[in-house]
């Protein structure tokens, strides 16, 4: 389906263990080698991945598709008189190393003399011991993955009989492992494993169609749901039915988890030292004011074991250690690489990430929670006894600007009356702005829950949202 | 890129677990891009990736491998491993010949991007960030990106089908921030086409530069967008997003056939206003979504959804085509060697109609005009769908007057439809990226200037 429907993205960097390509090992050698090139005066990143991902999908208790494949690459940076070039390839093969290097060499004469280009070096903190990677997951046969997909789409037609049908009913592994070298001491492997269950069920009779979205994500199939999976899908498909326009009006909003961890997606980008420095952040020369309510706190904590985006190094092979972002409302700093931190004149936080080996590090969150309260998302909606649980957003890329802070997105969900959820609602907006949103938060729920991506999800509570409707 | 004789063996070993139908595709891309920010050029990237997918077909599914090994060893280990995820009993040996089917491009590629200096490139990133900072003091921040690609490729099939194609693609692109008294603000404009490095004797970067610009000083000036039902007028070429989500979407085949189409078993059937005949058309010259053939060997068509308002047909890859005994319609894509093909669109536009643009606008008493959209997403299941506004004015008294600031819009496709009273004289078209399981692919939308009746503006004002 369009944009905001497909399967949980595994967030991992990949690869894969046993068979041909051993360890990270390999990996490393390679990354060594490429560094090892490095003409006088250059300095020289290599970062190699490599990945074998397994998905199936299923419909109408058939095998739809099964497809098998090994994904690997290389991606090299020089910086070389203040300037820095990058190049990249989809291959590790002998014959195409020595060209990316040569490629990002000829780039870097391109780019401008900037100060503070230059990479990282080791600052002596020790990598936090992650387990986040399975070697099971290697052995987990084929048949056993058809079957799990086969399973959650059977557990969600039987969950109710008014699910009309299952659009996609699949699994998905993937198993990672990536090496980082530099010319300035860093030598750096990390491995990973996920995987996931995940069902679009569609409810509804005659012309009337609602859907649902049920997932579940785990280090190895043996962590995996799948009745819950089922068991969401088809309560949320089937809670829509006979949703209808509401009239317009301002309500308080109660944020089901899985959209609150989107909203902090969207807050994450404007917590970047990199937007602010370019002004590109609603947070920009604001550290040390007060940006939410008092009780609100925000930390990226990628050494968090339970959170699908933690791992032991950033991008730039630092090790990941908790960055306070917002303290008891005080915005209290920015995340950093180690561009941005000589920009800032201070060290990097560990937060450079790259999308893969096709970029260079960026800033970013990996792994970014609110500190939860301590109240159940049924008692928050007794507190707000008037509202509207959100359970869906769409054009949240659309309609959220960590710019200018203006915040619509299309809404599904239910509404609130008397302290308990109420007659569904669809074809609706909330909008805001993300600043004032900040400070009319009034609860954060106790139900906080990893998600895949690079945040969690709890029951966030915010007053006074324009509801647009008929 | 690969030998007629190893392919021929390869789609031999794709079938020996019993597949009825196997499938090469191997593709060759190079791009390149370069950033400008802060006033700094930041960097030039290159990359390259080679590989192919293969695909088994038996029965209803799909088996499928792909490989950055394009040796007959590798090859063939992807072949099997495709085979055996279609597995089945029997197979045996099949003798395949395969014919070279010429693809018939829509045009030319006068300047091929890999053989311009870079230095050139770099030239262009400085002319537009100086273009975009003196067009106001308010503008505090200018990113300028170029990217080009070659993307070549080749599909042999167990159909004795062997083709290929080359696609060359451009883009260039401005996002300004703009600051005052009202905070910050973005504006950015983003034209791209399949075409070389000529697309910089039509378009001029400079202006691309101050249209961002502009949009961003004129977005401090913005209220708030308004809240509620109201008439939508959208400016030729910003509002073909609209169809492509309202319609688009819901109009691909691989989605009726599981029943997650609000348009399932409604051909023949009048789905929009009279006023309304939409096309999907992969050899629009030059546009972004243009090829010659798709990404399982088809050639691209010009296909007509919908005439005057009645459901004439959806889009078709070899799959979805096949089931239906019939042909497939041009647009199986797929992003990449890496992915499965699937129905995707093309360039999806809306036929000009007989209305006088600026009529249009003068007929409305109250409403919205969307000059630039950022994109929107739908549920095809429901129909919902929604888009951003990032350039629109309220209109009052039958006049464009002050811009307000970006929101979402929600709607139902088919009322959406429905709902559109007036079709303008004019046209353009708009280049995006279109999103689909995961998979983006060059897509561009199009459309008059037309008049949606009534549809739900997400702000925060009174409507």
């Amino acid at each position: 389906m369009p944009e905001g429907a497909s399967p949980p993205a595994p967030t991992a960097k990949v690869h894969r263990p046993g068979g041909k390509s051993a360890s990270s090992g390999d990996l490393l050698e390679l990354v060594d080698r490429v560094v090892g090139w490095a003409g006088p005066g250059e300095q020289v990143e290599a970062y190699a991945a490599r990945g074998h991902h397994t998905s199936v999908r299923v419909f109408d208790g058939e095998v739809e598709s099964l497809s098998s494949a090994d994904t690997s690459g290389i991606g090299v940076r020089v910086v070389v008189g203040g300037r820095q070039g990058f190049a990249y390839a989809g291959s590790l093969d002998e014959s195409v190393l020595a060209e990316t290097l040569a490629e990002a060499r000829d780039n870097a004469a391109f780019g401008t003399v900037d100060e503070f280009l230059g990479l990282a070096g080791p600052d002596g903190v020790e990598p936090a011991e992650l387990d986040l990677f399975r070697p099971e997951m290697a052995a987990f046969p084929a048949d056993r993955k058809v079957e799990l997909a086969l399973e959650v789409e059977r557990a969600t037609r039987a969950a109710d009989p008014r699910i009309r049908g299952v659009e996609t009913a699949s699994y998905g592994d993937t198993i990672a492992e990536s090496a980082l070298a530099s010319t300035q001491g860093i030598r750096t492997t990390a491995q990973r494993t996920v995987c996931y269950v995940n069902a679009d069920a569609i409810a509804g009779e005659g012309a009337e169609s609602q859907t649902g979205y049920g997932y579940s994500v785990g280090r190895q199939p043996d962590e995996l749901d799948v009745a819950k999976a089922a068991a969401d899908a088809a309560e949320r498909a089937t809670r829509m039915l006979g949703a209808r326009k509401p009239a317009s009006r301002r309500v308080t909003v109660l944020f089901d988890p899985m959209i609150t961890s989107r909203f902090l997606g969207v807050l994450s980008s404007a917590l970047s030292a990199e937007a602010a420095q370019k002004g590109r952040s609603m947070f920009a020369g604001r550290e040390g004011e007060a940006v939410a309510v008092p009780f609100l706190t925000l930390a990226d904590d990628p050494t968090e074991p339970r959170a699908f985006g933690s791992g032991p190094y950033d991008a730039e092979g630092l090790a990941s250690r908790r960055n306070l972002l917002i303290e008891d409302g005080l915005l209290r700093g920015f995340l950093h690489n180690t561009y941005t931190g000589r920009r800032a004149g201070q060290p990097s936080n560990a937060s450079a990430v790259r999308g893969g080996f096709k970029s260079t590090p960026g800033v970013g969150s990996r792994a970014l929670a609110l500190a939860p309260g301590t109240r159940s998302q049924e008692e928050l909606m007794a507190d707000a006894g008037e509202g509207l649980l959100v359970q869906s957003v769409t054009g949240m890329h659309s309609g959220a600007n960590p710019v200018s802070g203006d915040f619509s997105v299309g809404v599904e969900g239910l509404m609130v009356r008397g302290g308990a959820p109420a007659e569904p609602v669809r074809e609706a907006t909330v909008a805001s702005t993300l600043q004032r949103m900040l400070l009319d938060v009034a609860a954060v729920g106790g139900d906080l829950e990893w998600l895949p991506g690079g945040s969690a999800g709890v029951t966030l509570v915010i007053r006074d949202v324009t509801l647009s409707g008929s | 890129m690969i030998d007629e004789a190893v392919l021929q063996r390869v789609l031999g070993a794709a079938l020996r677990t019993g597949g009825d139908f196997a499938e090469v595709f191997a593709e060759d891309r190079r791009s390149s891009s370069a950033r400008l920010d802060d006033g700094r050029i930041e960097e030039f990237t290159s990359g390259r990736d080679r590989g192919a997918g293969i695909r088994v077909v038996r029965g209803d599914t799909t088996g499928f491998a792909h490989t950055s090994d394009l040796t007959e060893e590798g090859l063939r280990a992807a072949a099997e491993a495709a085979g055996a995820a279609a597995r089945g009993g029997g197979g045996g040996v099949r003798e395949l010949a395969l014919t070279r089917r010429e693809a018939e491009r829509p045009h030319g590629v006068e300047v091929l991007p890999q053989d311009v200096p870079k230095a050139r490139k770099a030239e262009l990133l400085v002319r537009a960030d100086e273009a975009a900072r003196s067009s106001g003091a308010g503008v505090r921040q200018v990113g300028v990106s170029y990217g080009d690609s070659r993307r070549r490729i080749l599909v042999a099939n167990s159909d004795g089908l062997l083709t290929g194609d080359d696609q060359v693609r451009t883009r260039f692109m401005v996002q300004c921030v703009a600051a005052g008294d009202t905070g910050m603000q973005t504006g950015f404009e983003a034209p791209g086409a399949t075409v070389g490095f000529e697309f910089y004797d039509e378009v001029d970067v400079t202006e691309i530069a101050r249209t961002a610009a502009r949009r961003a000083l004129d977005m401090l000036k913005a209220r708030p967008a308004p809240s509620g039902t109201l008439p939508v007028v959208l400016k030729r070429g910003a509002g073909g997003v609209l169809f492509h989500e309202a319609c688009g979407h819901g109009l691909e085949a691989d989605l009726v056939g599981k029943d997650a189409s609000v348009f399932r078993g409604k051909v023949g059937e009048a789905v929009a206003s009279p006023l309304v005949t939409l096309v999907d058309d992969g050899t629009y010259a030059r546009e972004w979504g243009t090829y010659a053939i798709d990404d399982e060997g088809h050639p691209a068509q010009r296909n007509t959804l919908i005439e005057d308002g009645e459901l004439t047909d959806y889009m078709w890859d070899f799959l979805r085509a096949r089931k239906e005994g019939r042909e497939s319609s041009g647009n199986g894509r797929r992003q990449s060697y890496q992915h499965l093909p699937m129905v995707r669109m093309t360039n999806t536009y809306v036929l000009a109609g007989d209305d006088d643009p600026d009529e249009i606008i003068r007929q409305t008493p109250h409403g919205i005009y969307c000059v630039q959209l950022g994109g929107g997403q739908v549920n095809t299941a429901t129909g919902d769908f929604v888009f951003g506004i990032t350039e629109a004015y309220m209109i009052e008294n039958g006049e464009v007057t002050e811009p307000i600031r970006a929101a979402n819009l929600i709607g139902n496709g088919p009322e959406v439809l429905r709902a559109i009273d007036a079709v303008g004289s004019d046209f353009d078209t708009w280049a995006g990226t279109c999103g689909k399981d995961g998979q983006g692919v060059p897509v561009s939308s199009g459309q008059p200037t037309l008049r949606v009746a009534g549809m739900t503006v997400g702000g925060t004002a009174g409507a």
